[in-house]
């Protein structure tokens, strides 16, 4: 009887419990209709707030001065300028990963700007406006022997982070080649320096950065694989602000802005001759 | 440039920017433990209530503490509660309500259970001298109910302190999302970055906890003796 009725309570509290949260999600998508973070709201408050990264080098990051940087935030200062007229009225709100979603849900941003990947799991939740940026995959390999398509590979090893987008891309579509797999990505780059594998494959932006510091490697192949592509984001149904943005990527073109951006925060990490690789211009790809 | 990686400690502003992490975790955590320890010292009192009904609401709202993560409630908090009743608060003091009515859940727990070990002619020498349940607990049952809930207090706020750490995900800047921070930005410069950063959080956290524990230890000796 008393067992009975302790689990009889511990039912209680879990619904509950589940009922406040249930609340709480509802009020929240209630709320969500108003028109806040529309253009007038904004131009009010005399601040836009833009969701970035604080720990993705280069693209927004801290740097050593305690300053917001890279290149999301380049561009999420151009966009301030062009619409409150002073690239300073930005409030860059410092996201993570798994809540980017929530800060745009809840009002806290206007705009995502954190490097967010367009899925279409992620388009039921928010308005995705034109890309700004694409990742794919790409191979690196030594200088010595390097790889430049990746039927080369057929009859080589080849090595990959454990759990990526590589080693899903890899054993879908050829399952032939031999892998070589590792926990980290420390790890994947020591071996291809001991040459215990002919190329690694990862997110293009890494093995790109990656070359670049270590001389003797070389990416062969730069993009490879399903294209991924970047974008700003607004909260579901803010089309207003949707639309300036893409207006504004479309302006921006005609003075190759992302391009700049590029230089700017991505020339040194990445080459400048992978910027075809990584910028989408216009908000277009072709 | 390979450089040394201690010196990533010192570029910039990069140790400033720690011990402002710092002070970020230091307030959260000790705002919160003292509303949490003061609201659970009159929580574990009204648990020990004869009242069927107040001690299971006490009981549900430890519960609900236990089973929901802490990181669901700040999610809740910030997200939802401030968005519902339109309400504009700051990560930092939603953090610090979520986990002062953590501490107050935990804490009451505590003092309960502390409460309920002492022996019952306690209660009944302090009712036989003519003391009212006010002095009761005043001068008689709370002295010595602290004295049994020291280990476990602290215990507690070491936890709460520690668990700062998920304030980043509301938007928290706190130390180890500073740590993180540089750590990623020098990520290429200096691989051994995280090494060098995470074992300067961890002192950190360790000067920050470490009182804690011998504050406990002194007093349990003082009255011990």
């Amino acid at each position: 009887m008393k067992i009975f009725k302790r689990i009889l309570s511990v039912i209680v509290i879990v619904v509950l419990a589940l009922g406040l949260f249930a609340g709480c999600n509802n009020a929240s998508t209630n709320t969500a209709v108003s028109e806040s973070g529309s253009i007038a709201e904004i131009k009010k408050r005399g601040k836009i707030r833009i969701g970035v990264f604080g720990d993705k080098y280069p693209f927004g990051y801290v740097d050593e001065n305690g300053e917001i940087q890279g290149f999301d935030v380049y561009i999420a200062r151009r966009f301030a300028k062009d619409l409150l007229g002073d690239e300073s009225k930005v409030e860059f709100v410092i996201v993570d990963a798994a809540s980017r979603v929530a800060f745009l849900e809840s009002n806290k941003v206007d705009i995502i700007m954190a490097n967010f990947t367009v899925t279409d799991e992620r388009k039921q939740k928010v308005d995705f406006a034109n890309p700004y940026m694409k990742v794919s995959l790409g191979i690196v390999s030594p200088e010595s022997d390097p790889i430049t398509s990746i039927e080369q590979l057929k009859d080589k090893k080849v090595i990959v982070a454990k759990g990526t987008t590589a080693e899903t891309y890899l054993t879908k579509n050829y399952p032939e080649i031999e892998q070589l797999k590792f926990e980290q990505y420390t790890e994947i780059f020591e071996a291809l320096k001991d040459g215990r594998g002919d190329a690694i494959i990862n997110d293009n932006t890494e093995v790109i950065a990656w070359a670049k510091q270590n001389p003797g490697f070389v990416v062969g192949v730069p993009t490879l694989g399903d294209q991924d592509v970047i974008a700003p984001a607004v909260k579901k149904g803010n089309k207003e602000l949707l639309d300036w943005i893409n207006n504004e990527l479309a302006r921006l073109a005609e003075e190759n802005f992302i391009q700049e951006a590029y230089d700017a925060t991505l020339a040194d990490i990445y080459g400048e001759e992978f910027k075809e690789s990584i910028v989408i211009e216009g908000g277009k790809l072709e | 440039m390979q450089s040394l990686g201690i010196s990533i400690l010192f570029t910039g502003v990069n140790m400033q920017r720690l011990f402002e992490g710092l002070m970020v975790t230091v307030r959260i955590a000790f705002i919160s433990i003292s509303i949490g320890s003061l609201l659970g010292i009159v929580l574990g009192v009204i648990w020990t209530s004869k009242s069927k009904w107040l001690r299971s609401v006490c009981r549900l709202y430890l519960e609900m503490f236990r089973i929901i993560p802490i990181l669901v409630w700040l999610f809740v908090m910030y997200f939802g509660v401030t968005t519902a009743l339109n309400i504009d608060l700051s990560g930092e003091t939603v953090s610090i309500i979520v986990f002062s009515l953590w501490g107050a859940a935990e804490m009451g727990d505590i003092v309960r259970g502390a409460l309920e070990s002492l022996p019952r002619h306690q209660v009944d020498s302090g009712k036989a001298i003519g003391l009212n349940p006010w002095d009761l607990y005043q001068y008689i049952l709370i002295p010595q109910a602290v004295k049994r809930m020291l280990p476990g207090a602290i215990n507690l706020a070491t936890r709460m302190v520690k668990t700062t750490s998920l304030v980043v995900l509301i938007g928290v800047i706190d130390v180890t999302k500073v740590g993180q921070q540089i750590i990623e930005r020098f990520r290429v410069e200096i691989p051994t970055a995280s090494f060098w950063v995470y074992g300067f959080v961890f002192i950190l956290y360790f000067i920050i906890c470490y009182p804690l524990s011998k504050i406990s230890r002194i007093l349990e000796n003082r009255w011990n003796g």
